[in-house]
């Protein structure tokens, strides 16, 4: 084998000091989940305890935003995979007027500060008598995460031959049939990871929120209200359980991934 | 063929009626609107293919064939014309009502799903019992030679086994006629020629009308029974691999089918049958009277393996024309040269390395061409 020159070990340390950097945070969080803190702050080591992760349910308030956070996600997602999904099933199949807008208003949505979206979306809701609160923080949702679904299946779509599902049809599929049995199976990858982003996009959505969300309160506003008066450590737990499903996501995705190449 | 089977009925009474075709076109025209402009793909294609016939559509790219067989199939309408399969008139029919199937260039197999599903999906959609399901896919597969590869996906397959994983899903539905669009393109030469013969073993084998779109001449003419010779969106001419090959109808014919010499003159009397053609000094042309009249201006055309070469002007009823050797090319199995007449016209000649040739001329040697008039054909110019 060849011996590792000056550069390689060079590489190789970057490597570690850009993981570090991006871990440390984490680490940080899950660390002081297990802090024996006895006052507000939870910011200095006290000793090991796993007495938080017992006592989620100390403060009502931040269990309900957590389930608040977890239900908006999931309906977002939800929605947003299905009209994301039509819409780039027609951008990435078909020619029709008006798509260069389409096109144009997905990219402006994509790339407009959060701030603008949030600030012109509250107008909006009062503008049309719409009181603020969960069912708006949906719709938010849905608006700002839709092109990211939309994108992501349209990539999808422009790479797929027509000529399979052009095969189906000519093997005795109805439009219907080719539709389920064929082209969605294809598309499906594009659809899974347009929905995990929509909703990896929803559950910490703050900005957005904090202008839609009226009396309701998700998680991410329950942490910006505590911060002031100290955040406990109960969010470090709820942030790894969080943090927790993220990863077994990604790992059986990678596998999966692995299996299929 | 078909007529002597139609009369060997002894005790039919009634005059047998001529067999249905398979498959029908008759006038068919294509036109698309492209950034407001209508474009003709097909500008007016009648014809018809009878049962069991291996039938080609050859032609260069953007002649109109695949369009021509997608009309077929059903994924594209004819602007005017209509198509009809085996008499019945399927215009505005949906490609998944017509009994055909097509076998697509680049295969189109389902990547989702294994050999056997891919296989199974069109008996599936017409909801056959499973037991004859299991039954049809495992007697094509043997057929096409998969056996024991059932659980594989088509990635993990290579060119060729893909292309008769596609062949065995188009065929398995026992289909009236099979439609392929240049089925191997994709695949290298080797392995190209071997899947000729074996399209040609299963074609005998199932007895169905084939329709196959190419570009590669030597692939029809090595296949087919008859090639329809398509440029520009019309049919250039129709007829048997030999009779395309040695009396092309057109210039264009001529050129796209094989390697052709191409002389243009005018005809200055008819003596012994012939019509003679005079190219001032570099010598004379005959083609067969037929159809010739003093004055007409002419093409004609003959094949460079028809032209002898010789040092000594040839004597007797043949076309014979003096020119000087440009270029000697070695071939192998041939030579080929390239021979100047004057500023008239450059010739093609091949000359076949037998043990006894012995007329090798050298490049600058001023030679003899001849040919007999039969190989050489006045086409339409």
């Amino acid at each position: 084998m060849r011996t590792r020159g000056i550069g390689d070990r060079l590489l190789f340390g970057y490597v570690w000091l850009v993981l570090l950097w991006l871990l440390a945070p984490i680490v940080v969080m899950i660390v002081f989940g297990f802090n024996d803190t006895a006052s507000k702050s939870n910011v200095s080591w006290q000793g090991f305890t796993l007495k938080w992760w017992g006592r989620l349910g100390d403060y009502p308030d931040l269990v309900n935003a957590v389930s608040n956070s977890i239900t908006i996600a999931l309906l977002a997602t939800l929605i947003t995979t299905v009209l994301g999904t039509l819409m780039g099933l027609a951008l990435g199949r078909h020619r029709f007027r008006g798509q260069g807008a389409t096109n144009l208003v997905m990219f402006a949505a994509i790339s407009s500060p959060e701030l603008v979206m949030g600030a012109s979306l509250l107008s909006l809701f009062i503008s049309v008598g719409l009181e603020t609160g969960y069912v708006t923080i949906v719709i938010a949702h849905v608006l700002f995460s839709l092109s990211f679904v939309a994108v992501t299946v349209r990539a999808r779509v422009v790479g797929l031959d027509p000529s399979i599902e052009e095969a189906a049809r000519d093997l005795g599929a109805t439009p219907w049939v080719t539709f389920w049995r064929v082209t969605f199976p294809m598309i499906l990858p594009g659809v899974i990871s347009g929905a995990l982003l929509a909703f990896a996009l929803s559950i910490d959505d703050f900005v957005i929120t904090q202008f839609t969300s009226g009396a309701t309160v998700t998680f991410p506003l329950w942490i910006y209200g505590a911060v002031r008066i100290g955040i406990p450590p109960q969010v470090n737990v709820l942030g790894t359980m969080i943090f927790m499903v993220g990863v077994a996501i990604a790992v059986v995705n990678s596998v999966t991934a692995r299996r299929r190449a | 063929m078909s007529e002597t089977q139609a009369g060997t009925g002894a005790a039919t009474a009634a005059p047998a009626l001529p067999p249905v075709p398979a498959i029908e076109l008759d006038g068919v025209v294509k036109e698309y609107v492209a950034r407001g402009e209508t474009v003709q793909a097909v500008r007016g294609v009648s014809l018809s293919i009878a049962e069991g016939e291996f039938f080609s559509l050859l032609g260069p790219s953007g002649c109109g064939k695949t369009t021509t067989m997608r009309m077929i199939a059903g994924f594209e309408e004819p602007t005017r014309g209509g198509v009809r399969l085996h008499g019945q008139d399927v215009t505005g029919v949906p490609p998944n009502k017509r009994d055909v199937n097509m076998v697509f260039q680049s295969y189109a197999l389902f990547p989702h799903m294994d050999v056997w599903e891919n296989v199974a999906f069109g008996l599936r959609r017409k909801k056959v019992p499973e037991a004859e399901i299991r039954r049809r896919v495992g007697e094509m597969l043997e057929i096409v030679d998969l056996t024991g590869r059932e659980k594989r996906r088509p990635r993990e397959m290579s060119g060729g086994q893909q292309q008769r994983v596609a062949l065995a899903r188009a065929l398995v539905n026992n289909p009236r006629a099979l439609l392929l669009d240049e089925p191997l393109g994709a695949l290298d030469l080797k392995l190209r020629q071997a899947m000729q013969i074996e399209l040609k073993r299963i074609q005998r084998e199932v007895g169905i009308t084939f329709v196959y779109v190419t570009h590669d001449q030597s692939e029809a003419l090595t296949m087919s029974d008859r090639i329809a010779v398509m440029n520009d969106g019309l049919v250039e001419q129709l007829a048997g691999p030999r009779e395309i090959y040695e009396r092309p109808a057109t210039a264009f014919v001529a050129g796209f089918i094989g390697t052709s010499n191409l002389l243009n003159g005018a005809v200055e009397r008819i003596a012994g049958g012939f019509a003679v053609l005079p190219l001032g000094e570099h010598g004379r042309v005959l083609v067969e009277a037929a159809g010739h009249s003093p004055g007409d201006a002419v093409a004609v055309t003959v094949r460079p393996e028809k032209i002898t070469i010789s040092t000594e002007e040839p004597a007797g009823d043949v076309s014979a024309v003096r020119g000087t050797v440009s270029e000697v090319v070695y071939l192998g199995t041939y030579n080929s040269y390239a021979v100047k007449l004057g500023d008239v016209a450059e010739m093609t000649v091949f000359q076949q390395n037998a043990h006894d040739s012995t007329t090798t001329a050298e490049r600058g040697d001023s030679v003899w061409l001849s040919w007999q008039p039969q190989h050489s054909y006045a086409i339409g110019s």
